[in-house]
This record gives structure tokens, C-alpha cells and sequence, in this order.
């Protein structure tokens, strides 16, 4: 069969999807039939990419040319597919999500709510499968324009300076980002992803190098959420909830430290990345975030800012893993992405449902809830505790690999900040627990669980998170697949 | 034959045009503006055939009466003139067509006139661009700086001072223009473009040529509106008629920045631009002032056209500053962004044109929701224009600033290749504020009942031309591969 097309329908399903949302705007049944239909399609198509990922194969599509010599072109590689399963597949969970939250809190114009999530979806699944930066670049600003009306939604104030603060963010990037591809071109006449890098014979002077990459980190950067340019996220979560659990804890973050890891990979690659030093830098930025995130996010009271910089910390765990330039680190990198997807998703999902169920969005007002929304509580606990690294939960498993390869680097920092950060974790997020189970809940009489619609997805990804944690080749071999993509990046640099 | 006549034939369709105008204009005023845009329809043609067939034959020298120069005057169809002509004859037709439902609201009672000096306008502009000859450059100049003149005084009350405000800039803009010729004139003793080419190698570091060069960047400086000769610019475009200002915003400042690329790179050459003092990075420098300046006054309006107005001398910095980089990146960028700024331009003045006739007024401040509802394609068209101008891919707008920083970084210019980034945050900033205002409702004031706003939209003869333009940004930027493959063969180096 020949799936040359198929990486373009994946990411066009998403954006054709809109036009018939669009013009069911008066019929929600039906506008919602299309996004659930559009989100199975896609989820298919990206299954169908995957035998031939896990062979380490590469689905290529040139387009047109976009300007002279740069194409825009796909290549769905293992990597690329990696990433479009998580966020193909957590889309599905969210659309039926969505349907329970936005009809349960009653939210205005959810035709553009639906229309804009699906165009969101298309932006990442390109993202994914950009086989060049210009196509890439393409698709970061897509994301970035479909994000917005999601973001200042409910179109009260604090949205909209939210939704401000959120341009001012990417917007600037995706002008760092032109900028460090207009120099990338000058460089080396590509703009082509490579598995070992496309700067390595360019032999820049170490400055030129050295404010490259800096540039292409303030570029991609402020998606991963990489402290000081993390400001964004927090904000973002005026955004309706599952829009910060899709988006914000999976799709549009995950985006940057993909990025990230395209840029480490694929543009320096590991060799240039060593000798030039600038992993260093990489690992004390990561390593600052993950630690002061993590204590800011215990000063935050709203449930959603204390996940949304819980986000912070961890996306700067993989950024770690792919820092540390060892196969076993950037591994547990990739590995950290799929995982944190779950869990964080799974956390999202509860806060969303607790606030449509009993409106409640600080922390100190949780006290006793676990006993009118028992099921939304325990998947709540699974997600935390998986956050915090305990065993069985996939996020212990990430967190392991993470360990080991920074030891196999011969590097003892980034274990002791895995540590640190794993015990800080626990520290907020047990609170969170410890209120809705053992505190005296007031006024909860009246109440029962959340609608089906929303305790459903939650309870999957929340077992998703302990089965991947168990058995992490239970689904597509995900495993095997994140060693391949590593050791791909490796072994072609060493010739 | 037509081919080797065709320079000829599309200045001659304008002044046809401006003749039959009054002809049946006299006898029934409402035949004006079909007359208008049949005429700029028919010279649209001409250069879209004529540009096709300089892809396929080559350029063309048109010499008049037979007399070959330096006794008579050429027209010169090249790969510059034939582009320049293609984009400002097709935006011309698209802003004659929007026009209808507008000319009894603004110029009433005027239409015989005011069409017949369009016609007249587009004459002078056509001939700028094609003719060979310096001199018969200034006479088609004065054509449409007088006309102009006059299209920009039938407008709002305070329309006529504005226009005699640009008069007197514009005459002693003219003037310096002139007297550069006349340098040249007494230096070399020809006039001729082309034959003046050839003799200025030998007049390697001349201090007379290079008053002369000044004289004559200042002199069409001004016509372009670089920064800091812009200042007749703002309220031109403000108080004119919505028609003239579509007319001219997109265009006028275009024609002169193509001058100063004939001037510099064609005629001089940068080598000898650039040989007593670096002139062309002076003139990228104050082209970059011009940037951050329109961007940063265009923040601070609130007034839609006066806001699109700063931002046209923003953009014509674009075009100048990818001319002083001299080199094929900043060339096919800046050309590139000639087109696409034609289009954008000419696509949201024409806007602020259909919000005037239906609110009467075009306020960003008195903006709110209802619009999106009221004027739900016109919003469409807008909103693609402007993130077009923001510059995010995959439109057109991207993709000049794409190419104006290969350039940029080709010449290791990083000040220049900041201001282009930064100014395109400016641009964000500005539209941003508008598409908040329509497609946001007002925090304070809730959501619009429906009875206060339902579907008011703009008629066929408006919606057609601004959503076409619109469209056409989105291909653009998916053909721009092939238009740039084009431009990087007309760069004269």
C-alpha cells in the first residue's frame, strides 16, 4: 500500500473537519459527530504510519515548493509518528471531554471552541511530520493563531490579557525562530531535518554557533515552557480546561520540546551539541526550571496554575533527557513525553471536571471531595503520584531511563535534581490528596460525580498511565520505538 | 504586432480613457465609472499579456515616432517596468470595480471628473515606470502628482488642505528631482536611461553625479514617503475620498520606490552608488527608521485609515531597505513585498472604504462585535490582510520578510534584519487590537443582543475585489517560489 499521502491527510482530516463544524453551528450533535468523527479518522491514519516507524522507516512528501530550493515537505519519521499517536490518540479522549465540559459549564460559542481545537490538531500533527524548518515553521505559527481563540474563550478580561500575553510570547518566537532559519539557510543552503544534524559540517566560529542556538532556544523555547520564558502557560490556563489539558499540558508544549529535540537532533546534532558545549547550557536552564517551577507551584491556591507549573517543571524534564547527549538520556526524553501526556492530561481532566461539577477551582476549597467524586479522585491520585516518579506509574519509568542516562553520561547533577524534583512533587501534590480524602468537605451534600462523558476519558488515561507504566510496550511498542529514534540520532552521527 | 507596440498601447489606453470619460461623462454621468473601469481594465490586460510575453521574448525597447535615442524618447518594457506596470495596473482595476456603490456617497456629483483624473493619474504613473528618458520621466511625474493633487483634495473637509500640504512637498520633492536631471543632463549630455548607464563607469567617483544621485533620491524620496520625508503622507491618506486613498496608498509610493531601484541599481549601479559614501546604507538606515516609526505611529491611531496610512510608510521601508541591500535575497524580497503590500493594502483600504459607507465612520475605537455578525466576508477579507501583514506563513506577507532576511543576513546586516523582526511584532500589535475589537465582544458591555446586529453586509461590487485580493495572498505565498524564481532573473547583477 502506498502511504505516501497518508501524513497529509492526517493533517488536513483536522482542517477540512472545519468547514462542516462551521456550518453545523445550530445542530451541536451533529457539529460534535464531526469532531469525534475527524479525531478517529486521524488517530487511524497515524496508526497506519506506524508499523513502518517501528521498521524505522520514513513516509516522505514533497508539495511545493515553497521558495526556491525549500519545499514544503512532510516526513512522517519515527519521531514524527511518535509524537502524532500522542496527540492523535489523548484527542479522541478530549474531544468526548469537551462535549461533557462545554455543555456542563455552559460556554458561548462553541462552534468556534470545536473549530479552532480541530485546526489545532492539524497544526501539531504538521508539526510532527515537518520535514523541513520552513514547513515547521509553518505549522508553529498555525498553532499559534488556532491557540488564541481557545485561549481568550470566555472573552472575560483576565482572558484577554491572557490571550495577549500569549501572542506576545509566540508571536516573538516564531520571529526568532524566521530569524534562526534565515541564518540556518545562509549557513548550510538546507533547511532539512537530519538525524545527526545539518550544522555539523558548517564549522561556525563557537560564538556564531553559541548565539544560534540561543536564538533557536528563545525560538522554541517558549512553547517548552522553558523558564524565564515560561510566563505563557500560567496565564494560558484562563483558557477553558480542556483546551489547557489537551493543548497546554500535551499538544502545543509537547510542540516546543519536540521542537527542541528536532533542533538538538536534527539541525546541531549530538556531535556539534558536545563539542561546542552548549548541551551545558541546556541542562542548567532545564535543571533551573525544573526546580524553581516546582516551588512555585506550591504557592499557586488554583488548582490549575499549580498544574500548569507542575507542566512547566516536567516538560523540563525532557528537555533534560535530550540535554544530556547520551542514547539512554534522550530516550527517557521521549519516553518523559508520552508519559507526562498521560498523567497530565488525567490531572486536567479532574480539575475541569471539578470545576463544571461543583465550581470549585482553588485548592482549599477541594477539602472531602474524593467522597462525592470518587472516581475522579482516584484517577487524580494515580496521575499525581505517577508525576512524583512512584512506581507502577509510566511516570517512574521516564523518570528511571532519565536517571540512568545522565549516570551513563558520567553526570551526578541532573540525578540529584531528578530527586530533588521527584520529592517536590510529592510535597504539591499531596496536599491536593490529603484535603479531598481525610479533610471535612462542607456543602458537598447535593452533588455527585461528574457527568460520564468526562469521568470516562478520565478513568482511560488514567489506567493508560499505569498500564504504560507496567508494560511500556503494551501499545505500539512504544519503547522499542523511543530506543530506535534515539539510538538513530546517535548512530548516525558516530561515522 | 501588438507585442512590440504594447508599452505604447498601455499608457495610451489611460489617456484614451481620460478623454472618453468626459466625452460621455457629459452626457451621463453614472457611464463614468464603468468607463473607468473598463479603461483600467483593458490596460490590466495589456500588461498581463505583456508581461507574459517578456517571460517568453525578452524585453522590449519602444521607441516613439520611429527616432531612436538620444533625438526621441523609448519606452522600456523590461523584467522591472513590466512587473511594476502587471501589479499597480491590476490593483488599479480591482479599486475601479470597488468603487461603484461608493462614488455617490463620496464624491457626489464629481464622478465625470474625479474618474477622468484617475484615468489621468494611472497615466502619469504608467508612463513614470516605463519610460527610458529622465526627463520625459519628470513630465509623467508632474502628470500624476498633479492629478493626484487633485483626486486627494476631493475628499473629507479637510481633504483640500491635506492636498495642498502634498502640493507644495511634492513640487519641491519634483523640483530637487529635476534639478538631479539636470546635472546629469550637463555631465553626461543625454537623457536617455540607458546610454547614461553606459557612460557612468567613466564617471567613477564624480562628485557632480553623486549631488546629482542625492538630489534625485531626496526628490523621489519624498514621493515614496521615506522617512523623513513622509509627512505629507498621514493626512493625504486620512482625509481623501476611501477610492483615491485605495488608489493611491497601494500604488503611488510603489512607483516612486521603483525610480529610486532604476536609479541606484540600474542606472548607477551600486558599485558607484556606493563609491564617495555608503549612500545605500544610509538610505536602508532612514528606510528602517521609516519601519519602526509608521509601525510605532500606526499603534498610537485610532482612526483606521490614519492607522493603515502609517503603516503604508512602515512597508514602503520594507521595499527601500531590501533595494539598499543590493543584493538578489533583499531584491526578490523587496519586489516581492511591492506585489503583496499592493495587494494588502489596496485589500484593507477598500475595507475601511465598506465600513465607512455602512457605519460612516471607520472609528477602531467604536469597532466591537456586532461586526462580525453584521459584515461576516468583509471581516474574513480584513482579517486575512492583516495577518498577511503581520507576516505568519503560509501568506504572502511572510514571505517577503522571509526573503528580506536571507538578505539581510547576506549582507551580515543584523540591525536591519532586527528591524524587520521587530516591526512585524508592531504590525501584530496594531491589527491584533482590531480583530480583538471585532471578533471579541466588549467585557464591560456583554454579549450584543442579536436584534442589535444582523447581516448588513457590503454589496457584490465591493465584496467581489477585496475578497479576491484576500484569496490571492493565500496563493501568493503558495506560488511565491515560482514569482521570486522570476524576480531573482530580473536583478541587474
Amino acid at each position: 500500500m502506498d502511504l505516501s499521502l497518508v501524513p497529509l491527510l492526517a493533517i488536513l482530516v483536522s482542517l477540512v473537519v472545519v468547514v462542516p463544524i462551521m456550518l453545523s453551528s445550530a445542530r451541536p450533535n451533529l457539529r460534535e459527530f464531526w469532531t469525534i468523527l475527524a479525531a478517529v479518522i486521524k488517530f487511524v491514519l497515524v496508526l497506519t504510519l506506524l508499523p513502518g516507524a517501528m521498521r524505522g522507516e520514513s513516509v516522505q512528501l514533497h508539495l511545493v515548493d515553497l521558495a526556491p530550493g525549500i519545499p514544503l515537505a512532510l516526513n512522517a519519521d519515527p519521531f514524527g509518528v511518535y509524537f502524532a499517536v500522542i496527540a492523535s490518540g489523548l484527542w479522541i479522549f478530549t474531544s468526548f471531554y469537551s462535549i461533557g465540559y462545554v455543555r456542563g459549564a455552559g460556554e458561548i460559542k462553541q462552534t468556534r471552541y470545536f473549530a479552532s481545537f480541530a485546526v489545532c490538531l492539524s497544526a501539531t500533527i504538521g508539526i510532527a511530520f515537518s520535514a523541513n524548518l520552513i514547513t515547521f515553521l509553518l505549522f508553529y505559527e498555525m498553532l499559534t493563531v488556532a491557540t488564541y481563540p481557545l485561549v481568550i474563550h470566555n472573552e472575560k478580561k483576565e482572558a484577554i490579557d491572557a490571550g495577549r500575553k500569549y501572542l506576545a510570547f509566540t508571536l516573538t518566537a516564531g520571529l526568532l525562530l524566521v530569524a534562526a532559519s534565515a541564518l540556518v539557510y545562509h549557513y548550510t543552503g538546507t533547511l532539512d531535518f537530519t538525524p545527526g544534524g545539518i550544522l555539523s559540517d558548517a564549522d561556525l566560529p563557537h560564538t556564531a554557533m553559541l548565539l544560534l542556538f540561543i536564538l533557536f532556544l528563545a525560538a522554541v523555547g517558549v512553547k517548552a515552557g522553558i523558564m524565564p520564558i515560561h510566563g505563557w502557560l500560567p496565564a494560558a490556563m484562563a483558557a477553558p480546561t480542556p483546551v489547557s489539558a489537551l493543548l497546554h499540558a500535551v499538544a502545543v508544549v509537547k510542540s516546543g520540546v519536540f521542537a527542541i529535540t528536532r533542533v538538538v537532533g536534527y539541525v546541531f546534532g549530538v556531535d556539534v551539541m558536545g563539542d561546542y558545549g552548549l548541551n551545558d547550557i541546556l541542562i542548567l536552564l532545564a535543571g533551573f526550571t525544573i526546580i524553581v517551577a516546582s516551588l512555585i507551584a506550591f504557592a499557586q491556591n488554583n488548582l490549575k496554575r499549580r498544574l500548569a507549573y507542575s507542566t512547566v517543571g516536567h516538560l523540563s524534564y525532557i528537555v533534560l533527557g535530550v540535554a544530556l547527549l547520551t542514547p539512554t538520556g534522550m530516550t527517557g526524553g521521549i519516553m518523559h513525553i508520552a508519559a507526562h501526556a498521560t498523567m497530565k492530561i488525567t490531572l486536567f481532566f479532574c480539575a475541569g471536571a471539578i470545576y463544571v461539577n461543583l465550581h470549585r477551582t482553588e485548592i482549599s476549597n477541594l477539602d472531602g471531595i474524593a467522597k462525592v467524586m470518587p472516581w475522579t479522585m482516584a484517577a487524580f491520585v494515580i496521575g499525581s503520584m505517577g508525576l512524583a516518579g512512584i512506581p507502577p506509574i509510566n511516570g517512574f519509568f521516564s523518570k528511571w531511563t532519565l536517571a540512568l542516562g545522565s549516570l551513563e553520561g558520567d553526570m551526578i547533577f541532573p540525578v540529584i535534581i531528578l530527586v530533588v524534583s521527584g520529592i517536590l512533587n510529592v510535597g504539591y501534590f499531596f496536599p491536593i490528596i490529603y484535603r479531598a480524602y481525610f479533610k471535612p468537605g462542607k456543602g458537598l451534600e447535593k452533588y455527585g460525580e461528574a457527568s460520564p462523558l468526562m469521568v470516562v476519558p478520565i478513568m482511560v488515561t488514567a489506567v493508560l498511565s499505569v498500564l504504560f507504566g507496567l508494560f511500556p510496550n503494551l501499545f505500539f511498542g512504544f519503547y522499542d520505538l523511543a530506543v530506535d529514534i534515539s539510538l538513530s540520532l546517535f548512530n548516525s552521527a558516530a561515522p | 504586432m501588438i507585442e512590440s507596440h504594447l508599452p505604447a498601447y498601455i499608457a495610451l489606453t489611460f489617456v484614451l480613457f481620460s478623454v472618453v470619460i468626459p466625452a460621455f461623462g457629459l452626457w451621463r454621468s453614472e457611464l463614468s465609472q464603468p468607463l473607468a473601469v473598463l479603461g483600467s481594465g483593458i490596460a490590466a490586460g495589456f500588461s498581463v499579456y505583456g508581461f507574459i510575453n517578456y517571460l517568453n521574448e525578452g524585453s522590449i525597447r519602444y521607441f516613439f515616432g520611429g527616432w531612436e535615442p538620444p533625438v526621441g524618447i523609448e519606452f522600456v518594457y523590461d523584467g522591472l517596468s513590466g512587473f511594476f506596470v502587471l501589479v499597480i495596473n491590476v490593483v488599479a482595476f480591482f479599486v475601479m470595480i470597488h468603487s461603484h456603490n461608493l462614488q455617490k456617497v463620496e464624491f457626489p456629483g464629481k464622478e465625470m471628473p474625479y474618474y477622468s483624473l484617475a484615468m489621468l493619474m494611472m497615466l502619469g504613473f504608467n508612463g513614470m515606470i516605463l519610460t527610458g528618458d529622465l526627463f520625459n520621466l519628470y513630465v509623467f511625474l508632474e502628470i500624476a502628482s498633479l492629478s493626484g493633487y487633485a483626486l486627494i483634495a476631493i475628499g473629507e473637509k479637510q481633504a483640500p488642505y491635506a492636498a495642498f500640504r502634498y502640493l507644495i512637498i511634492g513640487t519641491a520633492g519634483g523640483t530637487l528631482y529635476l534639478l538631479g536631471v539636470g546635472f546629469m543632463y550637463t555631465i553626461t549630455g543625454t537623457l536617455n536611461i540607458i546610454d547614461m548607464a553606459a557612460m557612468l563607469p567613466m564617471l567613477f567617483e564624480s562628485n557632480a553625479t553623486f549631488a546629482a544621485l542625492i538630489l534625485m533620491i531626496v526628490g523621489v524620496g519624498v514621493k515614496a514617503a521615506l522617512f523623513p520625508m513622509h509627512g505629507w503622507l498621514p493626512d493625504s491618506y486620512t482625509y481623501a475620498a476611501s477610492t483615491s486613498t485605495a488608489l493611491i496608498a497601494p500604488i503611488g509610493t510603489k512607483v516612486a520606490a521603483y525610480i529610486l531601484f532604476r536609479i541606484i541599481l540600474w542606472m548607477f549601479g551600486i558599485e558607484i552608488t556606493d563609491a564617495i559614501a555608503p549612500l545605500s546604507y544610509i538610505v536602508g538606515v532612514l528606510a528602517c527608521i521609516g519601519i519602526l516609526y509608521g509601525s510605532i505611529m500606526a499603534i498610537a491611531q485610532t482612526e483606521m485609515k490614519r492607522m493603515l496610512a502609517y503603516s503604508s510608510i512602515s512597508q514602503i521601508g520594507y521595499i527601500i531597505m531590501g533595494l539598499s541591500l543590493a543584493n538578489p535575497w533583499g531584491f526578490a524580497g523587496a519586489l516581492l513585498h511591492v506585489l503583496n503590500h499592493a495587494i494588502m493594502k489596496a485589500c484593507l483600504f477598500m475595507i475601511s472604504g465598506q465600513l465607512r459607507l455602512k457605519e460612516g465612520h471607520s472609528d477602531i475605537s467604536r469597532f466591537d462585535d456586532s461586526y462580525r455578525i453584521k459584515y461576516p466576508w468583509t471581516m474574513a477579507s480584513f482579517s486575512i490582510a492583516a495577518i498577511s501583514m503581520i507576516g505568519l506563513p503560509p501568506l504572502a506577507g511572510f514571505f517577503s520578510k522571509w526573503y528580506l532576511a536571507l538578505g539581510t543576513i547576506d549582507n551580515s546586516n543584523w540591525l536591519f534584519l532586527a528591524v524587520v523582526l521587530v516591526s512585524s511584532l508592531l504590525n501584530a500589535v496594531y491589527f491584533f487590537r482590531v480583530l480583538e475589537k471585532v471578533y471579541m465582544m466588549n467585557p464591560e458591555k456583554g454579549q450584543k443582543e442579536p436584534a442589535e446586529a444582523t447581516r448588513n453586509e457590503a454589496s457584490a461590487s465591493m465584496l467581489w475585489p477585496t475578497g479576491i485580493l484576500a484569496v490571492s495572498l493565500i496563493v501568493i505565498g503558495f506560488a511565491n517560489a515560482i514569482i521570486v524564481g522570476i524576480l531573482l532573473n530580473i536583478f541587474p547583477m
